[in-house]
Protein backbone atom coordinates (compact mmCIF):
# COMPACT_ATOMS: atom_id res chain seq x y z
CA UNK A 1 0.00 0.00 0.00
CA UNK A 2 1.64 3.16 -1.18
CA UNK A 3 1.34 6.57 0.81
CA UNK A 4 0.12 9.36 -1.11
CA UNK A 5 3.74 11.66 -1.05
CA UNK A 6 3.74 15.37 -0.95
CA UNK A 7 5.30 17.42 -4.27
CA UNK A 8 7.61 20.32 -3.12
CA UNK A 9 5.57 22.90 -5.53
CA UNK A 10 8.24 24.92 -6.78
CA UNK A 11 7.09 28.09 -8.04
CA UNK A 12 6.79 27.98 -11.83
CA UNK A 13 9.46 29.78 -13.47
CA UNK A 14 8.87 33.12 -14.84
CA UNK A 15 8.42 32.33 -18.45
CA UNK A 16 10.88 34.22 -20.60
CA UNK A 17 10.28 35.92 -23.64
CA UNK A 18 10.45 33.32 -26.57
CA UNK A 19 12.97 34.79 -28.51
CA UNK A 20 15.62 35.42 -25.40
CA UNK A 21 17.21 32.17 -24.20
CA UNK A 22 19.57 32.89 -21.53
CA UNK A 23 21.83 35.95 -20.86
CA UNK A 24 20.41 38.30 -23.70
CA UNK A 25 21.20 35.53 -26.03
CA UNK A 26 18.62 35.50 -28.73
CA UNK A 27 17.68 33.48 -31.68
CA UNK A 28 18.44 35.17 -33.84
CA UNK A 29 22.29 35.75 -32.53
CA UNK A 30 22.48 31.77 -32.04
CA UNK A 31 21.57 31.43 -34.89
CA UNK A 32 24.07 34.00 -36.90
CA UNK A 33 26.90 32.75 -34.90
CA UNK A 34 26.77 29.14 -35.67
CA UNK A 35 26.60 30.21 -39.08
CA UNK A 36 29.45 31.90 -38.72
CA UNK A 37 31.03 29.20 -37.18
CA UNK A 38 29.95 26.08 -39.67
CA UNK A 39 31.16 28.12 -42.87
CA UNK A 40 34.34 29.06 -41.04
CA UNK A 41 34.93 25.60 -40.10
CA UNK A 42 34.23 24.39 -43.35
CA UNK A 43 36.00 26.96 -45.12
CA UNK A 44 38.76 25.96 -43.01
CA UNK A 45 38.76 22.32 -44.00
CA UNK A 46 38.24 22.99 -47.16
CA UNK A 47 41.00 24.99 -47.29
CA UNK A 48 43.40 22.66 -45.53
CA UNK A 49 41.76 19.75 -47.45
CA UNK A 50 42.88 21.75 -50.82
CA UNK A 51 46.17 21.78 -49.22
CA UNK A 52 46.48 18.85 -48.80
CA UNK A 53 45.24 17.25 -52.45
CA UNK A 54 47.69 20.58 -54.01
CA UNK A 55 50.44 18.73 -52.00
CA UNK A 56 50.48 15.74 -54.18
CA UNK A 57 51.69 17.92 -57.55
CA UNK A 58 54.93 18.70 -57.47
CA UNK A 59 56.22 22.27 -59.06
CA UNK A 60 59.24 20.67 -60.66
CA UNK A 61 59.36 17.11 -62.17
CA UNK A 62 62.09 15.69 -63.03
CA UNK A 63 62.05 13.76 -66.19
CA UNK A 64 63.02 14.45 -69.55
CA UNK A 65 61.44 17.68 -71.80
CA UNK A 66 59.07 16.98 -74.00
CA UNK A 67 60.78 18.97 -76.43
CA UNK A 68 63.77 17.99 -78.02
CA UNK A 69 65.99 19.24 -80.77
CA UNK A 70 66.61 15.50 -82.57
CA UNK A 71 69.93 16.33 -84.40
CA UNK A 72 70.58 17.16 -88.40
CA UNK A 73 68.22 15.31 -90.74
CA UNK A 74 70.76 13.99 -92.85
CA UNK A 75 72.40 11.91 -89.67
CA UNK A 76 69.49 9.40 -90.27
CA UNK A 77 69.33 6.84 -92.39
CA UNK A 78 66.40 5.28 -94.05
CA UNK A 79 64.25 3.32 -91.75
CA UNK A 80 63.35 3.43 -88.01
CA UNK A 81 65.85 5.51 -86.35
CA UNK A 82 66.32 4.34 -82.30
CA UNK A 83 68.98 6.82 -80.78
CA UNK A 84 65.78 8.52 -78.99
CA UNK A 85 63.64 5.66 -77.98
CA UNK A 86 65.23 5.28 -74.33
CA UNK A 87 65.76 9.04 -73.48
CA UNK A 88 62.65 10.21 -75.15
CA UNK A 89 60.59 7.46 -76.16
CA UNK A 90 60.07 8.45 -79.66
CA UNK A 91 61.35 7.10 -82.82
CA UNK A 92 61.94 8.88 -86.16
CA UNK A 93 61.66 6.99 -88.82
CA UNK A 94 62.41 8.36 -92.73
CA UNK A 95 61.16 7.13 -95.75
CA UNK A 96 61.57 8.39 -98.93
CA UNK A 97 60.31 11.74 -99.02
CA UNK A 98 59.12 12.18 -95.25
CA UNK A 99 60.11 12.18 -91.83
CA UNK A 100 58.26 11.56 -88.93
CA UNK A 101 58.34 10.72 -85.03
CA UNK A 102 56.28 8.02 -83.96
CA UNK A 103 55.54 7.65 -79.78
CA UNK A 104 57.27 4.65 -78.83
CA UNK A 105 53.57 3.99 -76.51
CA UNK A 106 51.61 0.80 -77.21
CA UNK A 107 48.14 2.40 -78.13
CA UNK A 108 46.77 -0.57 -75.87
CA UNK A 109 47.52 -0.75 -72.51
CA UNK A 110 50.96 2.08 -72.73
CA UNK A 111 53.75 -0.09 -72.76
CA UNK A 112 56.82 0.28 -74.75
CA UNK A 113 56.45 -1.67 -78.64
CA UNK A 114 59.75 -2.58 -79.62
CA UNK A 115 61.10 -2.85 -83.55
CA UNK A 116 61.31 -5.18 -85.30
CA UNK A 117 64.09 -4.89 -88.46
CA UNK A 118 63.99 -8.48 -89.34
CA UNK A 119 60.09 -8.61 -89.66
CA UNK A 120 59.76 -4.81 -90.79
CA UNK A 121 57.46 -4.06 -87.69
CA UNK A 122 57.34 -2.60 -84.26
CA UNK A 123 55.90 -5.24 -81.74
CA UNK A 124 54.54 -4.92 -78.51
CA UNK A 125 56.57 -7.40 -75.85
CA UNK A 126 52.72 -6.90 -73.45
CA UNK A 127 50.55 -8.62 -75.50
CA UNK A 128 51.52 -8.94 -78.74
CA UNK A 129 50.23 -5.79 -80.64
CA UNK A 130 51.82 -4.68 -84.05
CA UNK A 131 51.97 -2.02 -86.08
CA UNK A 132 53.65 -1.48 -89.50
CA UNK A 133 56.80 1.31 -89.65
CA UNK A 134 54.18 4.14 -90.25
CA UNK A 135 52.60 3.22 -87.02
CA UNK A 136 49.32 1.89 -88.32
CA UNK A 137 48.53 -1.13 -86.28
CA UNK A 138 47.55 -4.70 -88.12
CA UNK A 139 47.56 -7.28 -85.21
CA UNK A 140 47.48 -7.82 -81.91
CA UNK A 141 44.42 -6.39 -79.11
CA UNK A 142 45.64 -2.75 -80.00
CA UNK A 143 42.30 -0.71 -81.17
CA UNK A 144 44.42 2.15 -83.04
CA UNK A 145 47.66 2.75 -84.71
CA UNK A 146 50.33 4.50 -82.68
CA UNK A 147 50.49 8.35 -81.91
CA UNK A 148 52.86 11.19 -83.88
CA UNK A 149 54.63 13.60 -82.41
CA UNK A 150 55.13 17.08 -83.50
CA UNK A 151 58.13 17.09 -85.49
CA UNK A 152 59.79 20.08 -87.78
CA UNK A 153 63.22 21.55 -88.45
CA UNK A 154 64.18 24.39 -86.21
CA UNK A 155 64.72 28.10 -88.19
CA UNK A 156 67.97 28.76 -87.09
CA UNK A 157 70.13 25.73 -87.21
CA UNK A 158 68.29 23.46 -89.60
CA UNK A 159 67.86 20.40 -86.88
CA UNK A 160 64.78 18.92 -86.48
CA UNK A 161 62.62 19.98 -83.13
CA UNK A 162 60.39 17.13 -81.39
CA UNK A 163 57.40 17.33 -79.08
CA UNK A 164 56.41 14.51 -77.59
CA UNK A 165 53.80 16.30 -75.99
CA UNK A 166 52.03 17.49 -79.25
CA UNK A 167 50.54 14.27 -80.77
CA UNK A 168 48.75 13.72 -84.30
CA UNK A 169 46.19 10.87 -84.48
CA UNK A 170 45.98 8.50 -87.59
CA UNK A 171 41.76 8.02 -86.76
CA UNK A 172 41.15 11.76 -86.79
CA UNK A 173 42.85 12.15 -90.04
CA UNK A 174 45.96 14.21 -88.60
CA UNK A 175 48.98 12.50 -89.98
CA UNK A 176 48.38 14.72 -92.70
CA UNK A 177 48.88 18.05 -90.69
CA UNK A 178 52.04 19.91 -91.55
CA UNK A 179 53.31 19.39 -88.43
CA UNK A 180 52.99 15.87 -88.00
CA UNK A 181 55.87 15.20 -90.70
CA UNK A 182 58.70 17.13 -92.54
CA UNK A 183 59.12 16.91 -96.02
CA UNK A 184 62.70 16.04 -97.54
CA UNK A 185 63.76 17.28 -100.37
CA UNK B 1 56.31 -26.64 1.71
CA UNK B 2 52.76 -26.67 -0.22
CA UNK B 3 51.70 -23.60 2.54
CA UNK B 4 55.08 -22.10 2.16
CA UNK B 5 54.26 -22.38 -1.90
CA UNK B 6 50.64 -21.32 -1.19
CA UNK B 7 51.57 -18.11 0.60
CA UNK B 8 54.23 -17.32 -1.95
CA UNK B 9 51.93 -17.60 -4.65
CA UNK B 10 49.31 -15.33 -2.52
CA UNK B 11 51.89 -12.48 -2.00
CA UNK B 12 52.60 -12.57 -5.81
CA UNK B 13 48.68 -12.56 -6.89
CA UNK B 14 48.39 -9.75 -4.40
CA UNK B 15 50.93 -7.54 -4.88
CA UNK B 16 50.31 -4.06 -7.10
CA UNK B 17 52.58 -5.53 -9.44
CA UNK B 18 50.30 -8.65 -10.60
CA UNK B 19 47.06 -6.13 -9.72
CA UNK B 20 48.02 -3.41 -12.21
CA UNK B 21 48.88 -5.98 -15.20
CA UNK B 22 45.83 -8.85 -14.18
CA UNK B 23 42.74 -6.79 -13.26
CA UNK B 24 40.32 -8.92 -12.85
CA UNK B 25 41.85 -12.00 -11.61
CA UNK B 26 41.10 -15.37 -12.93
CA UNK B 27 37.66 -15.25 -14.60
CA UNK B 28 36.16 -18.05 -13.07
CA UNK B 29 32.61 -16.31 -12.86
CA UNK B 30 30.41 -15.24 -15.41
CA UNK B 31 31.07 -11.61 -14.35
CA UNK B 32 34.36 -11.15 -14.54
CA UNK B 33 34.41 -13.07 -17.78
CA UNK B 34 32.42 -9.97 -19.10
CA UNK B 35 34.50 -7.91 -17.14
CA UNK B 36 38.15 -9.23 -18.77
CA UNK B 37 36.56 -8.89 -22.45
CA UNK B 38 35.31 -5.81 -21.74
CA UNK B 39 38.42 -3.52 -20.45
CA UNK B 40 40.58 -4.79 -22.49
CA UNK B 41 40.72 -2.80 -25.96
CA UNK B 42 41.90 -5.96 -27.69
CA UNK B 43 39.74 -8.10 -26.32
CA UNK B 44 36.52 -5.78 -26.48
CA UNK B 45 36.51 -6.48 -30.13
CA UNK B 46 35.51 -9.99 -29.83
CA UNK B 47 31.95 -11.31 -27.82
CA UNK B 48 32.15 -12.47 -24.57
CA UNK B 49 30.63 -15.66 -25.30
CA UNK B 50 30.00 -17.52 -29.05
CA UNK B 51 28.16 -19.54 -30.24
CA UNK B 52 29.07 -23.09 -30.36
CA UNK B 53 28.49 -22.76 -34.28
CA UNK B 54 30.39 -19.78 -34.88
CA UNK B 55 33.98 -22.00 -33.97
CA UNK B 56 32.61 -24.57 -35.92
CA UNK B 57 35.23 -25.04 -38.69
CA UNK B 58 32.48 -26.96 -41.40
CA UNK B 59 30.64 -23.90 -41.20
CA UNK B 60 32.81 -20.88 -40.97
CA UNK B 61 36.18 -22.39 -42.74
CA UNK B 62 37.27 -19.78 -40.62
CA UNK B 63 38.61 -17.59 -43.37
CA UNK B 64 38.11 -14.55 -41.94
CA UNK B 65 40.41 -15.21 -39.09
CA UNK B 66 43.11 -17.02 -42.01
CA UNK B 67 42.78 -13.89 -43.20
CA UNK B 68 43.60 -11.67 -40.71
CA UNK B 69 46.43 -14.10 -39.40
CA UNK B 70 48.11 -13.45 -42.93
CA UNK B 71 47.39 -9.88 -42.72
CA UNK B 72 49.72 -10.03 -39.19
CA UNK B 73 52.31 -11.90 -41.02
CA UNK B 74 52.47 -9.59 -43.73
CA UNK B 75 52.69 -6.82 -41.40
CA UNK B 76 55.52 -9.10 -39.64
CA UNK B 77 57.95 -9.58 -42.74
CA UNK B 78 57.15 -6.90 -44.28
CA UNK B 79 58.48 -4.85 -41.39
CA UNK B 80 61.47 -6.90 -41.58
CA UNK B 81 61.87 -6.30 -45.37
CA UNK B 82 61.88 -2.84 -44.50
CA UNK B 83 65.02 -2.75 -42.79
CA UNK B 84 67.11 -3.47 -46.12
CA UNK B 85 65.01 -2.15 -48.82
CA UNK B 86 65.39 1.43 -50.49
CA UNK B 87 62.78 2.25 -52.40
CA UNK B 88 64.53 4.64 -55.00
CA UNK B 89 65.29 3.46 -58.16
CA UNK B 90 68.89 3.46 -57.75
CA UNK B 91 69.23 0.48 -54.94
CA UNK B 92 65.24 -0.94 -55.38
CA UNK B 93 66.18 -4.04 -57.28
CA UNK B 94 69.64 -4.69 -56.23
CA UNK B 95 68.34 -5.01 -52.51
CA UNK B 96 65.38 -6.96 -53.57
CA UNK B 97 68.53 -9.36 -55.17
CA UNK B 98 70.56 -8.90 -51.70
CA UNK B 99 67.18 -9.48 -49.72
CA UNK B 100 67.57 -13.28 -51.40
CA UNK B 101 71.33 -13.86 -51.50
CA UNK B 102 72.73 -11.25 -48.92
CA UNK B 103 70.48 -11.67 -46.22
CA UNK B 104 69.75 -14.68 -43.67
CA UNK B 105 66.72 -16.06 -44.28
CA UNK B 106 66.32 -15.57 -47.26
CA UNK B 107 63.15 -16.67 -47.90
CA UNK B 108 61.69 -13.55 -46.06
CA UNK B 109 60.62 -11.36 -49.19
CA UNK B 110 58.79 -15.17 -50.18
CA UNK B 111 56.91 -15.49 -47.24
CA UNK B 112 55.90 -12.23 -48.29
CA UNK B 113 54.76 -12.23 -51.50
CA UNK B 114 53.28 -15.51 -50.82
CA UNK B 115 51.34 -14.17 -47.78
CA UNK B 116 49.96 -11.73 -50.29
CA UNK B 117 49.08 -14.06 -53.16
CA UNK B 118 47.47 -16.31 -50.10
CA UNK B 119 45.56 -13.53 -48.58
CA UNK B 120 43.66 -12.43 -51.51
CA UNK B 121 42.43 -15.66 -52.14
CA UNK B 122 41.59 -16.65 -48.70
CA UNK B 123 39.39 -12.94 -48.33
CA UNK B 124 37.69 -14.10 -51.32
CA UNK B 125 36.89 -17.46 -49.35
CA UNK B 126 35.39 -15.24 -47.21
CA UNK B 127 33.38 -13.05 -48.75
CA UNK B 128 32.42 -16.62 -51.02
CA UNK B 129 31.40 -18.33 -47.13
CA UNK B 130 29.53 -15.27 -46.36
CA UNK B 131 27.79 -14.85 -49.63
CA UNK B 132 26.69 -18.79 -49.18
CA UNK B 133 25.49 -18.93 -45.43
CA UNK B 134 23.72 -15.41 -46.34
CA UNK B 135 25.62 -13.65 -43.90
CA UNK B 136 25.46 -10.63 -45.54
CA UNK B 137 21.34 -9.57 -45.05
CA UNK B 138 20.22 -7.75 -42.28
CA UNK B 139 21.46 -6.51 -39.78
CA UNK B 140 24.93 -7.32 -41.59
CA UNK B 141 24.48 -5.29 -44.19
CA UNK B 142 26.71 -2.72 -42.94
CA UNK B 143 29.53 -5.20 -42.06
CA UNK B 144 29.61 -6.88 -45.41
CA UNK B 145 30.19 -3.05 -47.19
CA UNK B 146 32.89 -2.45 -44.78
CA UNK B 147 34.12 -5.73 -45.75
CA UNK B 148 33.99 -4.83 -49.89
CA UNK B 149 36.05 -1.64 -48.91
CA UNK B 150 38.66 -4.17 -47.17
CA UNK B 151 38.77 -6.45 -50.48
CA UNK B 152 39.08 -3.37 -52.22
CA UNK B 153 42.34 -2.35 -50.07
CA UNK B 154 43.48 -5.97 -50.04
CA UNK B 155 43.48 -5.60 -53.57
CA UNK B 156 45.11 -2.39 -53.64
CA UNK B 157 48.33 -3.65 -51.10
CA UNK B 158 48.99 -5.93 -53.83
CA UNK B 159 49.03 -3.47 -56.76
CA UNK B 160 51.40 -0.78 -54.61
CA UNK B 161 53.29 -4.09 -53.66
CA UNK B 162 53.87 -5.24 -57.26
CA UNK B 163 55.44 -2.33 -57.95
CA UNK B 164 58.79 -2.93 -55.43
CA UNK B 165 60.68 -5.51 -56.56
CA UNK B 166 61.51 -2.50 -59.75
CA UNK B 167 62.03 -4.83 -62.39
CA UNK B 168 60.41 -5.19 -65.83
CA UNK B 169 57.39 -7.23 -65.23
CA UNK B 170 56.65 -4.61 -61.94
CA UNK B 171 57.13 -1.17 -64.39
CA UNK B 172 54.83 -2.40 -66.83
CA UNK B 173 52.40 -4.06 -64.82
CA UNK B 174 52.01 -0.79 -63.25
CA UNK B 175 52.34 0.95 -66.29
CA UNK B 176 49.24 -0.79 -68.20
CA UNK B 177 47.25 -0.62 -64.33
CA UNK B 178 47.88 3.18 -63.47
CA UNK B 179 46.84 3.96 -66.98
CA UNK B 180 43.42 2.68 -65.97
CA UNK B 181 43.48 6.08 -63.71
CA UNK B 182 44.03 7.89 -66.78
CA UNK B 183 40.78 6.84 -68.11
CA UNK B 184 38.62 8.49 -64.89
CA UNK B 185 36.24 10.29 -66.10
CA UNK B 186 36.55 14.15 -65.78
CA UNK B 187 39.89 13.73 -64.16
CA UNK B 188 41.86 11.18 -66.72
CA UNK B 189 43.41 12.77 -69.10
CA UNK B 190 42.15 9.92 -71.48
CA UNK B 191 38.75 9.48 -69.78
CA UNK B 192 35.24 10.50 -70.91
CA UNK B 193 34.49 14.51 -70.47
CA UNK B 194 37.63 15.28 -69.75
CA UNK B 195 37.70 17.63 -73.16
CA UNK B 196 35.00 19.49 -71.45
CA UNK B 197 36.97 21.08 -68.75
CA UNK B 198 38.84 23.97 -70.45
CA UNK B 199 38.72 27.65 -69.94
CA UNK B 200 39.12 28.98 -73.60
CA UNK B 201 41.42 26.92 -75.52
CA UNK B 202 43.13 26.21 -72.23
CA UNK B 203 42.47 22.19 -71.66
CA UNK B 204 42.75 21.87 -67.87
CA UNK B 205 43.38 18.31 -67.33
CA UNK B 206 46.76 17.44 -68.92
CA UNK B 207 49.05 14.18 -68.51
CA UNK B 208 50.64 16.54 -65.44
CA UNK B 209 47.65 17.08 -63.43
CA UNK B 210 45.61 14.32 -64.24
CA UNK B 211 44.53 11.24 -61.80
CA UNK B 212 47.36 8.84 -62.91
CA UNK B 213 50.23 11.88 -62.19
CA UNK B 214 48.76 11.96 -58.57
CA UNK B 215 48.62 8.11 -58.59
CA UNK B 216 51.97 7.90 -59.88
CA UNK B 217 53.94 11.28 -58.87
CA UNK B 218 55.25 11.74 -62.77
CA UNK B 219 53.97 11.43 -66.16
CA UNK B 220 54.67 7.94 -66.30
CA UNK B 221 56.33 5.14 -64.01
CA UNK B 222 59.27 6.36 -62.73
CA UNK B 223 61.43 7.21 -58.96
CA UNK B 224 58.03 9.12 -58.25
CA UNK B 225 55.76 5.95 -58.80
CA UNK B 226 58.04 3.74 -56.92
CA UNK B 227 58.47 5.96 -53.86
CA UNK B 228 54.50 6.76 -53.78
CA UNK B 229 53.71 3.61 -53.93
CA UNK B 230 56.13 2.31 -51.19
CA UNK B 231 54.42 4.88 -48.41
CA UNK B 232 51.10 3.64 -49.84
CA UNK B 233 52.12 -0.60 -49.48
CA UNK B 234 53.93 0.35 -46.15
CA UNK B 235 51.86 2.85 -44.21
CA UNK B 236 48.74 4.83 -45.80
CA UNK B 237 46.66 1.52 -46.78
CA UNK B 238 47.87 -1.03 -43.68
CA UNK B 239 46.80 1.85 -41.68
CA UNK B 240 43.01 2.18 -43.48
CA UNK B 241 42.64 -1.66 -43.26
CA UNK B 242 43.75 -2.18 -39.35
CA UNK B 243 41.31 0.81 -38.69
CA UNK B 244 38.24 -1.30 -40.85
CA UNK B 245 39.38 -4.22 -39.19
CA UNK B 246 38.98 -3.44 -36.23
CA UNK B 247 35.41 -1.85 -36.88
CA UNK B 248 34.72 -5.28 -38.92
CA UNK B 249 35.48 -7.46 -35.83
CA UNK B 250 33.83 -5.09 -33.78
CA UNK B 251 30.69 -5.32 -36.02
CA UNK B 252 30.71 -8.89 -36.03
CA UNK B 253 29.83 -8.94 -32.13
CA UNK B 254 27.42 -6.03 -32.61
CA UNK B 255 25.35 -7.88 -34.97
CA UNK B 256 24.54 -11.09 -33.45
CA UNK B 257 28.18 -12.96 -33.65
CA UNK B 258 29.40 -14.86 -35.99
CA UNK B 259 27.30 -15.74 -38.84
CA UNK B 260 24.16 -18.06 -37.49
CA UNK B 261 20.75 -16.59 -36.99
CA UNK B 262 20.38 -13.41 -34.58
Amino acid sequence: MSTPQKRAVRPSPQPLPPEVLQDGVTRRSTIKWMTIAWVGFAAATGAGLTATLRFLFPNVLFEPPTRFKAGDPSTYAFGVDERWKSKYRVWIVRNTDTMYALVARCTHLGCTPNWLQAQNKFKCPCHGSGYYMSGVNFEGPTPRPLERAEIALSADDGQLVVDTAVRYLYERGQWSDPKAFVKMT
Amino acid sequence: MGRRWNRFQQSVVESQFWKSLFRVGIPNTNRKRVLAMLGNVVLHLHPVKTRKSGVKMRYTWCAGGVTFFLFLVLTFTGLLLMFYYRPTVEYAFVDILDLREQVPFGIMREVHRWGAHAMVITVWIHMFRVFMTGSYKPPREFNWVIGVILLVLTLLLSFTGYLLPWDQLAIWAITVGSNMAAATPLIGIEGPAAGLLKIGDIQLVTSSNDARFALLGGRFVGAGALLRFYVLHCVGIPLVAAFLMAVHFWRVRKDGGISGPV
